[in-house]
């Protein structure tokens, strides 16, 4: 049983924080898995830069772009992995990443190495059902999950998905693109039980989510809550005593405390 | 949805691919309005009112059919095969761009859609679709890069004038490339009342499919008039290449014809071993972008990179997924002319024939003289001439050309 699976079952932690791997720089990156960790997280989603992030709000674009200036590729944020896990960091990671970097990586070769790296899952926001058999395939024989999105929208789709899941699923809240949202329409909660019926893993929900009441909303009818653009947005705004040596303590417990209060009921 | 159709993708070939190439790589929150506009597309092919009313306002409202013309003096000049133009550039709002927007704004229009969505690079397809959304009533949003919308002001204000809204797009490269990244967003974030008009044969599946059924008028009126004029089909056919919509609407009536041979013709900009051209089939490789599987400029670790060409709807990182296949196939030749070909082109047609095209189109025109050299008198070439030169005269005389050089 992996990582991922266990932190599931112990029922501790209900927060998924994202971040984008290398922004404001790789150091500045490791720094934040230890405080997350340390904070009490259920997993970390580890965020490739991309080029073309069509599936992310302007927050996590700017971040992602931040990071490609820094040079940051699929390559670091694996490296990132083993660097953590060589630290001791026990807590699961999940690699998130468009399909094209994983395509020019390989499939097989990705899925290797990242296992070896110490992931637990991955997360391909532009590879649906129909598109990721193979990687399906190869994440099942390594014990890597591939972790599948399910959209209010995706209507009759969700039985097939949710059935070849592993890991967990992941429920987008609403259309649209990764970003804060102020709040969200009833239906939602409908559509997290129809997964959650249909599911035979535990399900998360991200998209939008950057308040304490939201994760306290979503904690009762979810196993994991997603929270990306708020958090990112947040290290945005500290990226400069982040990267200095002098404040960077500092800025870190300003994030740890800002991961505490998504937390407080 | 049928189930075959639904779980479609896997990586065989299906209606969904081209070979390996097209599929449908998209958020999940985007499927739906895939699925629903595969659904809506299938419906009004087999509508014939539907299908009537857009070639009769092809007719009517652009000027279809367009004429096949014989060149005497770019004939002469090449001193070998006889050369003809497909005169896309005689369409209303000058190129070929509105026999697609046409269709798909009609589409829209049937599914119950209020408002049209559209990137643009240099603003040609952006014209052309606030022009369709002002014909048939539609509320119109155009997403542009914020460099383009510096450089193009004229045609910023040209859609602002059909009464559509342009909204600058200030991430990644600021150009078309993020431009239809930001369509796709928006599109998502307002599925219920907007559709996206994707402008070339590209995107998921069914785009590359849509854009190839509302462009194959300009190949199969072609064929028909070939045969009336000589009695028989070409022996070579010529179109520029950037998404590919304009080759895919002239190549598709002749991708049976076995004599017929097919030469697309990319971007070069300053030379395919620079880093300053377009040419993604030559110098690209197999990936990902804009939710299909095809060939596109990129580098080791799959960040796509800019492209460049003098001609604005040429300047594309990637290309219509159906156009990799042929390229695998070996069915269609793929070439590339550079930006000082496709500017000696535009002065040579201009010269000979009294037709300005647009710098897209004049990279094929520079193409078929090659061709058309090497050939006999009695062999025929034809060019799909995409588009009129209008637009691009600043960008022509800024480049220090002057008509007779």
């Amino acid at each position: 049983m992996n990582r991922l699976t266990e932190a599931f079952q112990r029922k501790e932690e209900v927060l998924i924080p994202f971040i984008s791997c290398g922004d404001p720089s790789l150091d500045v990156t490791r720094e934040l898995i230890h405080c997350l960790a340390e904070e009490g997280v259920l997993a970390i989603e580890l965020g490739v830069p991309f080029s073309d992030p069509i599936a992310d709000g302007p927050v996590i674009q700017a971040a992602s772009e931040r990071a490609l200036e820094n040079g940051v590729t699929l390559v670091d944020a694996l490296e990132m992995g083993k660097k953590v896990r060589e630290d001791g960091v026990e807590v699961p990671l999940i690699l998130f990443t468009y399909a094209n970097p994983v395509f020019q990586y390989g499939l097989a070769a990705l899925v290797r190495d990242a296992v070896a790296a110490g992931f637990d899952g991955i997360i391909v926001p532009d590879l649906p059902f129909e598109e990721s058999e193979e990687l399906r395939q190869y994440g099942q024989k390594a014990g890597l999950a591939v972790i599948p999105l399910v959209a209010p929208t995706s209507r009759q789709r969700i039985a097939d998905i949710v059935a070849s899941a592993q890991g967990f699923v992941y429920c987008v809240s609403s259309l649209g693109t990764t970003g804060m949202r102020h709040g969200f329409s009833g239906e939602v909660d409908e559509f997290l039980q129809t997964v959650r019926s249909l599911s035979p893993v535990p399900i998360a929900i991200g998209f939008g989510i950057s308040e304490s009441k939201h994760v306290a909303h979503f904690r009762k009818r979810t196993d994991g809550v997603v929270v990306g653009s708020a958090l990112v947005k947040r290290i945005g705004e500290l990226q400069s005593s982040l990267v200095s040596e002098n404040s960077r303590k500092r800025a870190l417990s300003e994030v740890k405390a800002f991961v505490r209060q998504l937390k407080t009921e | 949805m049928k189930t075959d159709e639904k779980l479609g993708g896997q990586g065989k070939a299906t209606t969904w691919r081209f070979g390996p190439f097209g599929g449908r790589f998209v958020p999940e929150t985007t499927m739906n309005a895939l699925i629903e506009l595969e659904q809506g597309f299938r419906e009004a092919l087999a509508d014939r009112e539907f299908m009537n009313n857009w070639r009769e306002r092809l007719e009517e409202y652009s000027g279809r059919p367009t004429p096949l013309t014989f060149t005497e003096r770019l004939t002469d000049y090449a001193g070998g095969a006889r050369i003809y133009l497909k005169r896309e550039d005689l369409n209303h709002t000058g190129a070929h761009k509105i026999n697609n927007a046409l269709g798909q704004a009609l589409l829209a229009k049937r599914m119950g859609k209020k408002k049209l969505i559209a990137e643009t690079g240099a603003g040609q397809h952006g014209v052309a679709t606030a022009t369709v959304a002002a014909l048939l009533g539609l509320d119109c949003e155009i997403y542009m890069g914020e460099e383009d919308v510096k450089r193009q002001q004229l045609n910023v204000f040209r859609m602002e004038l059909l009464g559509a809204r342009v909204v600058p797009v200030t991430s990644g490269t600021r150009t078309l490339k993020d431009a239809t990244n930001e369509a796709l967003r928006q599109w998502v974030a307002q599925v219920d009342r907007a559709y996206y008009l994707i402008g070339s044969s590209v995107g998921p599946h069914p785009y590359p499919l849509l854009v190839k059924t509302f462009q194959r008028v300009i190949g199969d009126e072609t064929r028909a008039q070939l045969l009336a004029a000589e009695g028989r089909l070409p022996d070579d056919v010529v179109a520029c290449v950037g998404g590919g919509s304009n080759a895919i609407g002239m190549f598709t009536a002749f991708v049976e014809d076995e004599t017929v041979r097919l030469h697309g013709v990319e971007a070069a900009g300053k030379g395919v071993d620079t880093s300053f051209h377009a040419a993604s089939l030559s110098k690209g490789r197999p990936g990902v972008l804009h939710g299909m599987y095809s060939y596109f400029l990129q580098d080791q670790h799959g960040q796509v990179t800019p492209a460049h060409s003098i001609s604005a709807g040429l300047d594309y990182p990637g290309v219509g997924p159906e156009h990799a296949f042929l390229k695998e196939t070996g069915r269609v030749r793929y070439t590339y002319a550079t930006d000082e070909e496709a500017l000696d082109a535009v002065g040579l047609l201009c010269r000979t024939e009294g037709i300005l095209p647009a710098l897209e189109s004049a990279h094929a025109v520079a193409e078929a003289v090659k061709i058309a050299r090497k050939r006999s008198k009695n062999e025929i070439v034809v060019i799909c001439l995409s588009g009129r030169g209008d637009k691009d005269v600043e960008t022509i005389s800024s480049a220090g050309r002057r008509s007779g050089e």
